[in-house]
């Protein structure tokens, strides 16, 4: 069902840019379908705004952005809202909506997006939240759960429309190991059996291994991309010396998780 | 390839019906997009009483997303809903078994499709008097609380916050100052151009000074400040510590060592009672002004305006005014910091407790200003 030789993000010359202040200058990289990607990188090095760059919340400075085919920059209205739904977002802080329960959160792509009744969307709002280990937990607000009870409904929620690329920013922060675990094993069988395409923000060296098909790393200082592979060749292999301390840091810890 | 998503929708077909049994074939891709078109007919097929064996046949499914994972955990759990009935699904590959394995439909309980059973009246008054006692429960000891805050700093200025009380100077008192002056501005034209009509037909014109000063210094001047305030300033004070309290920074203070009554309401509540008087200044002013426009137009010169002022209302009517808008203004953001500490998880909170600074805002002026009528009266001024 995978098929990796095609092409969902590309990214040319991309710049990056708040106002006056560049983040990112002419990086180029392109997404296949079903892959893990990866985005790594020190902490105010540009990781978010990349990504709200590539799901379209910001116009970039330069360069260009095609996403499932359609070039982001340039797109109409009409055309925009075709992208939107096609894909997911989790944003860094969970972003749910606070007057409304963790079902209605996650039905509420649903309601906008389909023609399906309530009966049908309740079921999937409530399967989805099940996948993440929050089905008992459907009428509770945000702010009556944990920190990481939001993150996992805000991925749910992402994942309401089935989209083909899911944006998720820093998505196993603040959860323990074993759900953190749970969720990479989530990701790797949507990634193979459906084929949707993960753009991941992550720091976790461990779900890193585990998951990525490929990284790529942003750099403050160059504002650009300073590696780009999978991980277990960037870890072995690498010219650079921030890619091989990030690298190799982790390594005492997780030994395990890079042989198998 | 052409965009992923551009496929047809897929098919349902019924086969082999008899009165009891059916088998429901599927083809094509399950997709988000159209998979609305075959789930509900299948589910009505499915769900009819007569049938007791259904058969789902899904060899010919090539694509199934989470959502047609759904659908077809939706016909399963038809066998839960009844006990008659026995469902089979044949076909699926191995990918989407996989998919489907996540969920345990066994103890699957699916969500009520409406949420909210309405409580009854009785119940709801009881809830309505018990949280309205509460509430001045907890104003009580906020008063309390806020004095004693109050007590503390002024024995000891340096731990006031000066930085934070300028800022809140600012905005509440000289930001404010166009919107009161045009406000009363308007308010002193209106009532001398209302008043001179009845006034007229006693040749009493000479009157509508007097009118306008004691009406301003002593009752309106204070109240449409206060009122102005309570809408600006007491509605932002109670947003901006709600937004601290939903984004836990006001719990932050407190494990600082903190106390945040002390950090977050005294500058403001200070700030108001410096503001308020001043802006009442500005206020009274201007409805003069405005009475004055009125006065000349009638053909009086403006001396006589001022004598006749001069002539209506003392000096006491004035201080008087001015000590009633001090007090207004410890009410309006006395109150507006009570309501952002009242704030409660989420959202929507920021809103209720800024409206309800609002209004308890205006209902506490008012009847303080009763008590200030009653007041005056008995010592006479
Ligand atoms: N809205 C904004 N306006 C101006 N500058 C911004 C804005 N958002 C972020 N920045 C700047 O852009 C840089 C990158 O920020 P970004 O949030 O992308 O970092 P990040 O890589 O996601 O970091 P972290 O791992 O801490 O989340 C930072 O220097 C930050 O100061
Ligand atoms: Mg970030």
């Amino acid at each position: 069902m995978t098929i990796k030789n095609d092409i969902v993000i590309q990214a040319n010359a991309l710049t990056c840019a708040y106002g006056t202040s560049v983040i990112l200058d002419n990086i180029n990289f392109e997404v296949r379908r079903g892959e893990v990607f990866i985005i790594l990188g020190g902490s105010g090095c540009g990781k978010s705004t990349l990504l709200k760059h590539l799901i379209g919340l910001y116009q970039p400075a330069g360069g260009s952005i095609k996403i499932i085919d359609q070039d982001l920059v340039h797109a109409n209205q009409q055309e925009h809202r075709r992208i939107l739904k096609n894909i997911g977002v989790m944003y860094q802080s969970g972003a749910l909506f606070g007057s409304m329960s963790l079902l209605e959160n996650v039905r509420l792509p649903l309601e906008e997006h389909t023609a399906l009744d309530i009966h049908a969307m309740n079921l999937i709002a409530h399967m989805k939240l099940s996948l993440v280990g929050l089905g008992n937990f459907t009428k509770h607000y945000p702010s009556e759960v944990s920190g990481g009870m939001q993150k996992r409904a805000a991925i749910a929620r992402a994942m309401a429309l089935d989209p083909e690329v899911l944006f998720l920013d820093e998505p196993s922060a603040g959860l323990d190991p074993i759900t953190s675990s749970e969720l990479d094993a989530l990701i790797r069988r949507l990634a193979e059996s459906l084929g949707i395409t993960f753009v991941i923000v992550s720091h976790e060296l461990a779900s890193i291994f585990a998951i990525a098909d490929r990284v790529i790393m942003l750099d403050a200082e160059t504002k650009g991309i300073i590696a780009d592979g999978p991980p277990v060749t960037l870890q072995q292999s690498h010219s650079n010396a921030t890619v091989r301390e990030f690298f190799n840091r982790g390594k005492h810890n997780n030994i395990t998780q890079v042989e198998d | 390839m052409p965009s992923f998503r551009n496929s047809p929708p897929p098919s349902l077909e019924f086969v082999d019906e008899t009165t009891d049994s059916i088998t429901l074939v599927f083809k094509g891709e399950l997709r988000t997009e159209s998979v609305s078109k075959v789930w509900g007919k299948a589910r009505k097929k499915a769900s009819s009483r007569l049938i007791s064996t259904v058969i789902i046949d899904v060899h010919n499914i090539n694509y199934c997303d989470g959502t047609g994972i759904a659908m077809l955990a939706d016909l399963l759990l038809e066998a839960q809903r009844r006990t008659n009935v026995d469902i089979t699904l044949e076909g699926l590959k191995e990918d989407f078994q996989q998919l489907l394995d996540q969920f345990d439909l066994k103890h699957f309980k699916p969500e009520p499709d409406s949420n909210a059973k309405p409580i009854p009246v009785t119940e709801e008054v009881g809830l309505t008097a018990s949280q309205f006692l509460q509430d001045l429960k907890e104003l009580i000891s906020f008063v309390g609380e806020a004095f004693y805050s109050l007590w503390i700093a002024l024995k000891h200025p340096s731990t006031i916050r000066w930085k934070d009380m300028l800022l809140t100077i600012e905005r509440a008192g000289v930001n404010a100052l166009p919107i009161v002056c045009l406000i009363c501005f308007l308010m002193g034209l209106i009532m001398a151009f209302q008043s001179a009509i009845p006034l007229k037909q006693f040749a009493a014109e000479l009157f509508i000074a007097d009118l306008v000063s004691v009406a301003m210094l002593r009752e309106l001047g204070p109240l449409m400040t206060a009122i102005l305030l309570a809408g600006r300033s007491g509605s932002a004070f109670a947003a901006e510590i709600g937004t601290m309290k939903v984004n836990e920074e006001v719990n932050a203070l407190q494990t600082m060592g903190i106390d945040p009554v002390r950090f977050l309401t005294i500058p403001r509540i200070i700030a108001s009672i410096i503001v308020t008087p001043l802006l009442t200044l500005f206020a009274n002013f201007m409805g003069l002004v405005g009475g004055w426009v009125v006065y000349i137009s009638l053909g009086f010169p403006t001396i006589v305006y001022i004598n006749q002022i001069k002539s209506a209302v003392t000096l006491t009517d004035l201080w008087g005014g001015l000590f009633k808008a001090g007090v207004f203004g410890l009410l309006v953001a006395g109150i507006g910091c009570f309501r952002g500490m009242q704030t409660s998880m989420g959202a929507s909170a920021v809103g209720q407790s800024t409206t309800r600074a609002v209004v308890s805002g205006i209902v506490l002026i008012v009847m303080a200003d009763g008590l200030f009528s009653v007041i005056y009266y008995i010592l006479g001024l």
